[in-house]
């Protein structure tokens, strides 16, 4: 393909693209995103090329591998377009069938679709999968219909309108001006307004200028950067593009987590295929304007996805932080003034471009506009990537789009912000999720991740989980959180281990508050957070495990035993086979009994004893009852219910 | 590991001091390891100090300093993993292969680390084997997928 050299080519190729496509026709579309991946969606991908290749069908059939979808839980997902019937947990062997039936006889396969735990119901369209119907999707929603891969599909959904827009009719000034009037704050975590940092950066001293895509996605929970570069690169690049030409910049990185292959790969064809096209490199579209972007590889630290740490790793050196001010928009890269934004944040620049900074803030609270994207992991029904808009009750999002908690368990509390995050009680549920308000409920918004977590959840072990994290990945740099940080995480395990004192609280209280003030940056100001959350919330749990050696969720194992209850016990062996400690006496007609010296606590006895018995009892905080006398273990035939 | 490779690393990022990371990885990627004689050759064509390169070997996760063995495990430890049982998922690879996160068995068959997300959360235990992702891992079903390894 040749160099696009003005707008009006631009909009040929694209009426060119549209006119060989057929919208009426059908097209089978797998995700082949890394979470369907790893469920194997590649070999359904293979079976389907197989199958439309060996058919030799009357009608032509379009094939297209997209980006995520975000119902991870449920893939392989297959969507067959026009009609948008959506198969879940699709494997090869359902591919033959699906060809015939769905697509030469327009049947739906009911054993596919997804079936509503509540209703029962089926569902056939995939926009009506309650999962996504009570979701907002705007940045994310072109992930299903593109091939990442693919310049052809971006441009057949109106891809690069907003940079013809903003590089032929808008000044660099207008572009700020729009991104400003929107309100557009940064995704990264720190929600700072994306156009005022913008106008810094152009406004800042020196030359050449830098912008940065920071794809350094480390919270763990969070996975809608690495679904946003891998489903739909091109629409990161065009907002960088934008950016570059608002900043005056003519040079770009984009920054990507190692531990994201196919986010590289993704973008490395995105990056070629765009220069091939005349959208990035010299004279773009024929305006004069000059941008390239190259991209770098993180080597697994966390802390690099703090703004200064990230620069000193793109400088090629270790990734620690340094104190700002100057702020990157000053002096950022090789000293230049440099404008760094999330994923998110690129992804939505495009969209206020081209539909204006007023159909942006039409959705949202005051403080925070448009929508965010979360991850909803942990103890939940409907786990996957949600985008919402601002401002939903973090209620609806847990029980209207997540499907509430699985097991019949309570609901216990939900984790947002990733390791320096906080932890949110159900009494604060009806929270209204933006920038403002999880701050003030003393977590925030991170990058997006919702962990949440039920009953069995123990606080204290999530509090030592995250600052056992945050230990390891303290750069080192500063004593408050590289010496601060190891203590607290010692006391906090000293306290799920049954050897929690009183004054811990108190010190734990004094470290936080040092690490707070005197940290270098956000990684160690913020790292406290686990700890202030859930004492803040669940202080009862903290008393428990310390004057009472006992977790009540019964997860901490070196504060619970097990215990077979003599009199519910009925000899079935289950539990004394699946023991993987040999911790368990007993023989047939004889009833169990855990030798509390071998055993391990890891819970499989508690998980195989059949619930018709429900024999084998978790204890914390009280002693175990003595086991029953060797000769009053038989159990005789007729209680035995024979 | 043939210094021509390390050689044509280097060639393609321009013998650029601020590449040192991408040719690092790059090397870690083909040799699995950072051998001394690469790390030389580095220093040597980059003209960077060897103390940055240690420096940035054992700052970053992604590098080994130690040969590593023929099939890479990577136990996610995530916080959504956490909660979904990662803990018992690790302890069993740790009894199969007889080997503790950050270490080599003897026969150079396995090596075992933790990592903090591998963005699978929906997937969650998660295991990745020489970059392959499996999901929903149960104790048991993590003990046969590594049987299914030479």
């Amino acid at each position: 393909m040749t160099r696009i050299s003005s707008p009006d080519q631009l909009e040929e190729i694209r009426q060119a693209i549209l006119d060989q496509r057929d919208p009426n026709a059908p097209c089978v579309t797998v995700c082949a995103g890394t979470g369907c991946l790893a469920s194997g969606a590649s070999r359904v991908i293979a079976a389907f090329k197989e199958e439309i290749e060996r058919r030799k069908l009357k009608v032509e059939v379009g094939f297209r591998g997209t980006g995520c979808h975000g119902f991870c839980e449920k893939g392989p997902i297959v969507v067959i377009e026009p009609d948008e019937t959506c198969y879940l947990q699709v494997t090869p062997e359902d591919v033959p069938e699906i060809i015939s039936e769905t697509i030469e006889n327009k049947r739906v396969i009911d054993r596919l679709l997804y079936v509503d735990p509540n209703s029962g119901e089926k569902v056939v369209r995939e926009s009506d999968i309650p999962f996504y119907k009570n979701q907002k999707r705007i940045v994310f929603s072109s992930n299903r219909k593109i091939d990442p891969k693919s310049i052809e599909d971006y441009l057949a959904i109106g891809g690069y309108r907003a940079l013809t827009k903003a590089l032929f009719e808008m000044t660099p000034e207008q572009v700020i001006g729009e991104v400003k009037e929107a309100k557009l704050r940064g995704r990264g975590g720190a929600g700072f307004p994306a156009g005022v940092k913008w106008e810094s950066a152009r406004r800042a001293a020196g030359e050449p200028k830098y912008v940065v895509v920071n794809c350094d996605e480390g919270d763990p929970g969070a996975y809608m950067d690495r679904s946003l570069m891998e489903g739909n690169p091109f629409s990161v690049l065009e907002g960088l593009t934008i950016g570059a030409y608002a900043i005056g910049s003519h040079e770009g990185y984009v920054y990507v987590r190692q531990e994201y292959p196919l986010a590289v790969e993704n973008l490395g064809v995105a990056i070629t295929k765009a220069e091939e096209h005349g959208l990035l490199g010299r004279d773009i579209l024929g305006s004069g304007f000059d941008f390239t972007v190259k991209v770098h590889r993180g080597a697994g630290a966390f802390v690099c996805g703090e703004e200064t740490a990230l620069l000193m790793s793109l400088e090629g050196k270790a990734g620690q932080p340094r104190p700002r001010p100057p702020y990157p928009v000053e002096s950022g890269l090789w000293g230049k003034p440099t404008n760094i934004n999330n994923v998110e944040t690129w992804a939505n620049v495009p969209l206020i471009i081209s539909k204006g900074a007023d159909a942006f803030t039409s959705i949202g609270t005051e403080g925070s506009k448009g929508t965010k994207i979360f991850s909803l992991v942990g103890k939940i029904a409907n786990t996957g990537l949600v985008e919402v808009p601002m401002g939903i009750s973090l209620r609806d999002v847990i029980y209207k789009i997540g499907g509430g908690i699985p097991g019949g368990k309570r609901f216990k509390a939900v984790q947002t912000g990733g390791p320096s995050g906080g932890c949110i009680p159900e009494q604060r549920l009806d929270l209204a999720v933006d920038f403002d308000e999880l701050t003030k409920a003393g977590s925030m918004m991170g990058s997006g991740g919702m962990i949440v977590m039920d009953e069995e959840t123990c606080m204290v072990d999530v509090a030592r989980y995250f600052t056992r994290f945050l230990t390891d990945e303290s750069c080192g740099k500063c004593l408050p959180c590289r010496e601060g940080l190891r203590q607290m995480h010692r006391i906090l395990t000293d306290i799920t281990e049954g050897r929690g004192k009183e004054g811990d609280i108190a010190l734990l209280q004094e470290l936080a508050e040092t690490a707070q003030e005197a940290s270098l940056c956000a990684l160690g100001k913020t790292a406290p957070n686990p700890f202030l959350s859930t004492f803040r919330y669940f202080s009862d749990e903290y008393e428990a495990h310390i004057r009472e050696r006992r977790c009540p969720a019964f997860a901490c194992k070196g504060l619970i035993s097990f215990y077979i209850d003599p009199d519910a016990c009925r000899a079935c062996k289950i539990c004394l086979r699946e023991c993987p400690a040999g911790a368990i006496d007993g023989d047939k007609r004889k009833i169990h009994v855990v030798d509390q010296a071998k055993c391990t606590k890891c819970g499989v006895c508690f998980e195989v004893c059949p619930s018709r018995f429900n024999a084998v009892r978790r204890i914390s905080g009280e002693p175990v009852p003595p086991p029953i006398p060797e000769e009053q273990r038989m159990i005789s035939r007729k209680s035995a219910g024979q | 590991m043939n210094m021509n490779d390390v050689d044509q690393i280097i060639d393609r990022h321009h013998s650029e001091a601020s590449s040192l990371i991408q040719v690092l990885l790059e090397i870690q990627a083909e040799n699995h390891w950072l051998p001394k004689e690469a790390l030389e050759r580095v220093r040597e064509r980059l003209d960077v100090p060897m103390a940055r390169i240690q420096h940035i070997a054992t700052f970053y996760k992604a590098f080994s300093l130690v040969p590593k063995g023929r099939h890479e495990v990577h136990i996610c430890m995530g916080t959504a993993c956490h909660v979904r049982g990662a803990g018992r998922v690790l302890e069993k690879v740790q009894s199969v292969t007889g080997i503790k996160p950050g270490e080599t068995d003897l026969d150079m068959k396995y090596s075992l680390e933790t990592v903090n997300c591998l963005g699978c959360c929906a997937l969650g235990p998660v295991m990745e084997v020489d970059g392959k992702t499996h999901g929903k891992l149960s104790p048991a079903a993590t003990a046969d997928v590594l049987q299914g390894y030479e």
